[in-house]
């Protein structure tokens, strides 16, 4: 897909009628295509250079990059600056929001600030407990949860106002996001807690990892229920997806992260693998094409950690962007010199 | 204490048939309130208050009190302070990931709110963002001078300076 008004880096694109945001991620999930989104993990450096290097990895193959807000707790760029870099050479970033480390005055400064660079997406959390970091002896701040975030970052969209009531000249225009996990307890009440959200202002959803997809076909379901993936309340589901690398980091993983939930079925396949990194991208492959056929699911967010460079390959052979190519910079130019853009770009996977 | 507050979660229904009494008994107090001063008894009833529900909730104290929206399960006991759970974070066992011998406030808050009349819509409500002010008042006292607004009467700018403290109370009820 193409939109003939691609973006100039620093330039937002204009905004459709139905849309709230200049970006391309909106853009992409309201003409229905399947969307990809990925995690890029925010170095621990202050070398722009190690952000640019972790983008380019998935040029080619992602609508939007994730840029986390110390994820885990732990201490790195920050989402505010990498998403500043990545805005400046025309990247479609997704701004994570995280509740633990600002207050409501400092986080909604950052919505303003953020929309001002071109951020067009923006993923609202509450974040993890600083006891999960490395700065256990932090001060959690907490002010907000995500709820509450959500509900302020529409009201100073929609409403054009602080939460103080306080007008803003210019509203930030935002798609805004939400994270969901339909795979640990309490399952009965996980749609219900996202139907909340998207009564706050979600508008997008974007999953921890999925491994099983029985509990995330239940999950869809109850949304269909609840209302949510069709007509005027309708939320755009990103599932979560990822390689894994061997069965003990697997195992590890499920018994350690709390809020991973890995199935016996999946550990059993990769500690049966002879190539288990191969196989753990296999499953993802495997994962993704029966995510798309479930009802609702609108695209894919893909969290390689450590292992970034697997996104292309797994994007690639799971076959979703149809041929597609998401913009990057570069894209056109690469195209301007050949008669038929759409050919080469449909060779190039 | 962990035990009592569970104890609380269980008799959910017991608890909102209660508090739903004493509200209206301590609302209806309100001409006694404003007689001796809302600012005089702020203290000794936030004190009471605090030792009560201390006792049945774990309450901490944050002076806009959402109990009966939370399955009687306190949510200011969650780690992250989240008033609209349960985060992403639960474990397996249903327990807290930043402490995981506490079973997680909104795992119980649910099942309060399934033994809940009211309670059972109230928890589908967005709770607002926390007022931080009002830590360590009386969540009992805040709820009668809300249900009790000022006469419009006196001077315009005295009606208009009592009027922000209401909108914040939309859903928040008090035990």
């Amino acid at each position: 897909m193409k939109f003939d008004d691609e973006p100039v880096p620093g330039y937002p694109l204009p905004i459709l009628p139905g849309h709230t945001s200049p970006g391309r991620l909106e853009r992409v999930l309201r003409a229905g295509a399947f969307a990809v989104t990925a995690e890029l993990d925010p170095p621990d450096s202050a070398d722009p250079e190690d952000v640019y290097k972790r983008a380019r990895i998935f040029d080619g193959y992602v609508d939007a990059i994730n840029a986390t807000d110390g994820s885990g707790a732990n201490c790195h760029m920050s989402s505010m600056a990498v998403c500043a870099l990545l805005t400046r050479i025309g990247y479609a970033p997704v701004m994570q929001i995280s509740c633990r480390d600002k207050n409501r005055i400092a986080i909604q400064g950052d919505i303003l600030g953020g929309a001002a660079m071109g951020v067009a997406n923006m993923l609202c959390l509450s974040g993890d407990g600083v006891q999960s970091g490395d700065h256990p002896q932090a001060k959690p701040v907490f002010d907000l949860d995500c709820m509450s975030l959500l509900q302020i970052g529409r009201t100073l969209r929609d409403e054009h106002k602080f939460q103080s009531g306080r007008k803003v000249t210019f509203a930030p225009r935002v798609f805004f996001g939400a994270a969901a996990n339909p795979f640990v307890p309490p399952h009965a009440w996980r749609a219900e807690r996202i139907a909340k959200k998207v009564a706050a202002g979600a508008q997008f959803l974007q999953t921890q990892y999925c491994y099983d997809i029985p509990r995330l076909k239940h999950f869809m379901q109850h949304m269909d229920d609840l209302g949510l993936l069709e007509g005027p309340n309708k939320a755009f589901f990103l599932i979560g997806v990822g390689p894994l690398r061997t069965a003990k980091a697997a195992e590890w993983m499920r018994t350690n992260v709390p809020g991973i939930h890995i199935p016996d079925s999946v550990i059993k396949r990769m500690a049966g693998a002879e190539k288990p990194a191969q196989e753990g991208r296999q499953i993802c492959i495997d994962l993704i094409q029966e995510i798309r056929e479930i009802k609702g699911v609108s695209g894919v967010h893909v969290m390689a950690y450590r292992q970034e460079e697997s996104v292309a390959e797994i994007i690639q052979k799971s076959g979703v962007l149809q041929g597609r190519v998401p913009w990057y910079p570069g894209r056109d130019n690469l195209y301007a010199n050949t008669t038929n853009p759409t050919e080469t770009q449909k060779e190039t996977l | 204490m962990y035990a009592v507050r569970r104890w609380s979660v269980r008799h959910a229904r017991g608890l909102e048939i209660f508090y739903a009494a004493f509200e209206r008994a301590f609302v209806a107090l309100h001409p006694v309130w404003s007689r001796i001063g809302y600012a005089r008894v702020e203290k000794p009833v936030a004190a009471l208050e605090k030792v009560v529900k201390g006792f049945l909730f774990d309450c901490k104290m944050c002076g806009q009190c959402a109990l009966s929206s939370t399955g009687m399960s306190c949510s200011m006991n969650c780690p992250k302070n989240i008033r609209n759970g349960p985060c992403g974070g639960v474990r397996a066992n249903g327990h807290c990931e930043v402490k995981p011998e506490m079973r997680c406030v909104w795992v119980e808050a649910f099942a309060g709110s399934e033994r809940m009349v009211a309670g059972k819509k109230a928890i589908r409500i967005v709770q607002l963002p926390v007022d931080r002010r009002l830590e360590g008042r009386s969540s009992w006292l805040k709820v009668a001078r809300d249900k009790n607004p000022p006469p419009p009467k006196p001077l315009a700018p005295a009606a208009a300076a009592a009027a922000p403290a209401t909108p914040s109370s939309t859903s928040a009820k008090a035990p």
